[in-house]
């Protein structure tokens, strides 16, 4: 066994078995951090598909977290107070099918687009696409605009209840395994090698007769799905729901998180999800001005210590 | 003998530059055909408007008797064109083994396949150490891309090219920054895929190019001057004004 | 629709291109010349506005105010430079993204800490402070014509020092030829220096003039730069030329679109229709606009001619 497999078992046994026992002997506090974590660790493993194995920048996820989320949130806001009586529902399935679904069309509009283009124009236009998402969330009034959506009713499934924590919990835990081996074999498969040697040399692609941009974009589309999937389970964890979800600094966290973590390594954004959480909680425990060590971390990261924690845990031993 | 690849009137400009200027060649199919030039006589802009890389202003370029000239580069791969690189370009993260099971994938089928491993395929990864074996670096198939040294580097590029069986091979100099060993290892592998394939040949080494060669151009300020077999080129008085002269 | 509406809102969104020109030309000077994204490029805006805002209270003057707040702006665009941005020339866009990323987060807190959570508003002086008749009951407020002024003066300046001075040569010759300028023996490194400081301050001014309208806050950085990153995507990252056009552009249809698009719907469809879309499509026009120019020309209206 490498040492980054044993690596990824021990972080994801950790992950698995703590915020119970830690929520079963009187600690319900830690349960919900860990619901959040694990949440973000889907949504940063779905970037790490594109970012890390695939080399695309994107600078937008965030918005597929939030267009998921609103894929939860508006119907069970119609279905409460009527009105769009085709998607008014509590239904946990028509919801899930909806995120993914809306968000994977989003992926796919835009991705038309943005991977027309490469490098800065790339980082730029996610960005600028995440934040059109933003504003038109933003501009919906019925949906509570800039005061964002409360959501009164949870996913409905007819073999398990969100409104258990504990539940919740290992319904998020069970994705994100699900979510790491998914992203994993699509990786190992031969779409994933053509969309690994286009991170690495495009232009020889090509020569051998790929057609880069639809790797990319179905890559592209497979992401912005699974985010979206991840944004469903955080409308139901928060119940709450804004356009700030959206916001391209929550993008720059799951960034964050792929590349501190380790980027193109199952495990990686799952530590990437960990340290940020813990940081966030410890640092703010500290002072209202946390973002402080925090920005200052993650500039001291890019300008001194490359690889992430994963690179610095499995020195040497594997690559 | 058919004509493989006929340029008619190629016309390639950067600012008010012209690297190719009216060029016309045939390529017939299974020769071995190169093209020599002194520096700067555009080359490199022609093999890279023949593999897509970059679009001809004007002329056609004609592919089995079809214009590939506005065809992008992955779509002339699929009709059987592949090309290697002067400037070694290889996937430097992947391990050797993977970038010439790469290109073997290239040519079995789409690639948008997402349940089995690609590593575990073992078609793919036959050919692939067949290949290397070609070009003698089976042994070094585990190691990553970028450990390995210029020389093998560039018998990767040929095996890439091989691995596409493709009709027609773009072969940009070979021997680039190759030493003498070296070098005379690259020309027996290339004379021993010769007349199997036909073989577009860039080369600075001359040696290697008349040795090889069946037929030779000579390209001057991105014009043909000249076509002919080594022996006439050897004795062409524009030949040896223009180019060979000047050594 | 009325005409004097249509004018007042066409001022708005000249001053809003112009504003956004301010802010662009600087980000698009640092990326064609350093090939160096900064994305905190909006906290320079933002110092701008607090600089100024701050300085206007403690002199009782906001023309001296900004006078002052621009250098010291320019000097924390050239900090910003040799300590964050030079380290990182040599590696790829991604780090660039990540370093400025934490660079926001720590300007952004440091803002937090020094002037609080809260806004703050700059004191206009009387002079500035009433309004202009244009024609019949068509008034437009004195300082927004100030802020369309300054900005057309700081784009002609900006114009004459690019196309007319040795530093704008160099600038030119640097976007498109790195290696070059090295060789003709100029201290690239103090180039870059001032090409950032220049983009500082281009940047802070305009934070500067919006100030007395927005007041200054923490916010008001973030939102801006992204707007910008779309003017110099459509004009072509690294045009001057492109980025004032598409600044313009960008600034007239938002502004136009948001105030007039219901107007316009209600020509081809039921007035409550049109009252429900306009709104939302109004929020997305100019990123629509991107995407549409970019699908025709994925450089950008105005590439620069060599990269």
């Amino acid at each position: 066994m490498t040492r980054r497999t044993l690596l990824t078992i021990v972080v994801m046994v950790l992950v698995g078995l703590l915020p119970p026992l830690l929520y079963w002997s009187g600690n319900a506090f830690y349960l919900d951090l860990a619901t959040r974590l694990v949440i973000l660790a889907i949504a940063a493993t779905s970037l790490n598909l594109i970012l890390g194995y695939g080399g695309m920048v994107s600078f937008g996820h965030a918005a597929f977290v939030g267009l998921g989320a609103y894929a939860v949130g508006i119907p069970a806001h119609h279905w409460l107070y009527g009105g769009m009586d085709a998607i008014a529902t509590t239904s946990g399935y028509v919801q899930i099918a909806l995120a993914v679904g809306v968000a994977g069309f989003f992926a796919l509009l835009t991705g038309l687009v943005c991977l027309r283009t490469t490098g800065v124009y790339f980082i730029m236009i996610t960005m600028a696409f995440a934040q059109m998402a933003y504003y038109l969330i933003l501009s919906i009034e019925e949906y509570g605009g800039d005061d964002g959506l409360v959501i009164d009713t949870r996913s409905e499934f007819n073999w398990i209840s969100l409104d258990d924590p504990i539940q919740l919990f290992f319904l998020a835990y069970v994705s994100l395994v699900i979510a790491m081996l998914i992203v994993r074999m699509i990786v190992n498969s031969r779409f994933g090698m053509v969309l690994q040697g286009a991170k690495g040399n495009p232009e020889r692609m090509a020569t051998l007769g790929f057609n880069v941009y639809v790797f990319r974009l179905v890559a592209y589309v497979i992401s912005g799905a699974m985010a979206g999937y991840a944004g469903a389970l955080l409308g139901n964890f928060t119940t709450f729901i804004s356009p700030e979800m959206m916001d391209w600094s929550r993008s720059g966290e799951l960034m964050f998180m792929v590349i501190l973590g380790g980027a193109s390594t199952s495990v990686g954004p799952v530590i990437g999800a960990v340290v940020f959480i813990v940081l966030e909680e410890f640092l703010s425990h500290f002072t209202i001005y946390w973002h402080l060590p925090f920005g200052l971390m993650l500039m001291a990261v890019v300008l001194f210590a490359r690889g992430g924690f994963v690179g610095m845990l499995t020195k040497r031993k594997d690559r | 003998m058919t004509d493989i690849l006929q340029i008619q009137s190629l016309n390639k400009s950067f600012g008010g530059i012209k690297a190719t200027d009216d060029l016309n060649l045939s390529v017939q199919t299974g020769e071995l055909h190169a093209i020599i030039g002194p520096n700067g006589a555009g080359k490199t802009t022609l093999i890279s408007q023949l593999s897509g890389g970059q679009k001809p202003d004007t002329g056609k370029i004609l592919f089995k008797g079809r214009n590939i000239a506005g065809q992008p580069a992955y779509k002339r791969a699929s009709l059987g064109i592949t090309r290697s690189y002067q400037i070694t370009s290889l996937i430097m993260e992947m391990s050797v083994l993977d970038n010439i099971a790469l290109a073997v994938q290239a040519g079995d089928g789409h690639s948008f396949r997402f349940l089995r491993p690609a590593r575990s395929i073992s078609h793919l990864r036959d050919r692939a150490l067949e290949l290397l074996k070609q070009v003698d670096l089976a042994e070094k198939a585990d190691h990553q891309t970028v450990a390995l040294s210029h020389g093998e580097h560039r018998r990767m590029e040929l095996a890439i090219a091989l691995a596409s069986e493709a009709d027609l091979m773009l072969l940009d100099e070979p021997m680039a920054g190759l030493g003498t060993h070296e070098s005379h290892q690259m020309v027996e592998l290339l004379r021993g895929i010769k007349g199997r394939h036909t073989i577009l040949l860039i080369e600075h080494d001359m040696d290697a190019v008349f040795a090889l060669a069946d037929r030779i151009s000579v390209l001057v300020y991105g014009h043909i001057i000249a076509t002919g077999t080594p022996a006439e080129i050897r004795d062409n008085e524009a030949v040896q004004h223009a180019y060979l002269g000047e050594e | 629709m009325d005409t004097s509406l249509l004018v007042i809102q066409t001022l708005n969104g000249l001053q809003l291109g112009l504003l956004l020109f301010l802010v662009a030309s600087g980000l698009t000077l640092v990326f064609g010349i350093l090939d160096f994204v900064n994305l905190a490029h909006g906290s320079l805006y933002m110092l701008g506005a607090f600089f100024c805002a701050t300085l206007t209270i403690w002199l009782g003057s906001f023309i001296l105010a900004l006078l002052i707040s621009l250098p010291i702006t320019a000097l924390v665009g050239y900090l910003v430079e040799r300590f964050v941005a030079r380290p990182l020339y040599t590696r790829d866009h991604l780090d660039h993204v990540l370093a400025t990323f934490g660079l926001i987060l720590v300007i952004d807190t440091l803002t937090h800490m020094i002037w609080g959570p809260e806004g703050l508003a700059v004191p206009l002086p009387d002079w500035l402070r009433g309004q202009v008749t244009l024609w019949g009951d068509t008034v437009v407020p004195t300082f927004r014509l100030m802020i369309i002024g300054a900005g057309l003066a700081a784009a002609g300046g900006l114009f004459w020092l690019v196309n007319h001075t040795r530093l704008g040569m160099l600038i030119r010759a640097g976007a498109s030829n790195r290696t070059m300028v090295s060789a003709l023996g100029i201290d690239i490194e103090m180039l870059f220096g001032l090409v950032f400081a220049l983009g500082a301050a281009l940047a802070g001014l305009a934070g500067m003039l919006i100030a007395p309208i927005t007041e200054a806050n923490i916010g008001m950085g973030n939102g801006i730069i992204i707007t910008a990153f779309v003017v110099i995507i459509v004009g072509g990252i690294g045009s001057i030329k492109g980025a004032f056009i598409a600044a313009l552009l960008i600034g007239l249809i938002d502004t136009l679109g948001r105030s007039f698009l219901d107007d316009i719907f209600t020509l081809f469809m039921s007035p409550t229709a049109a009252e429900n879309s306009a709104p939302a499509i109004s929020a997305m026009l100019i990123y629509i606009i991107m995407a549409c120019v970019l699908a025709f020309r994925p450089q950008g209206l105005f590439p620069p001619k060599v990269r």
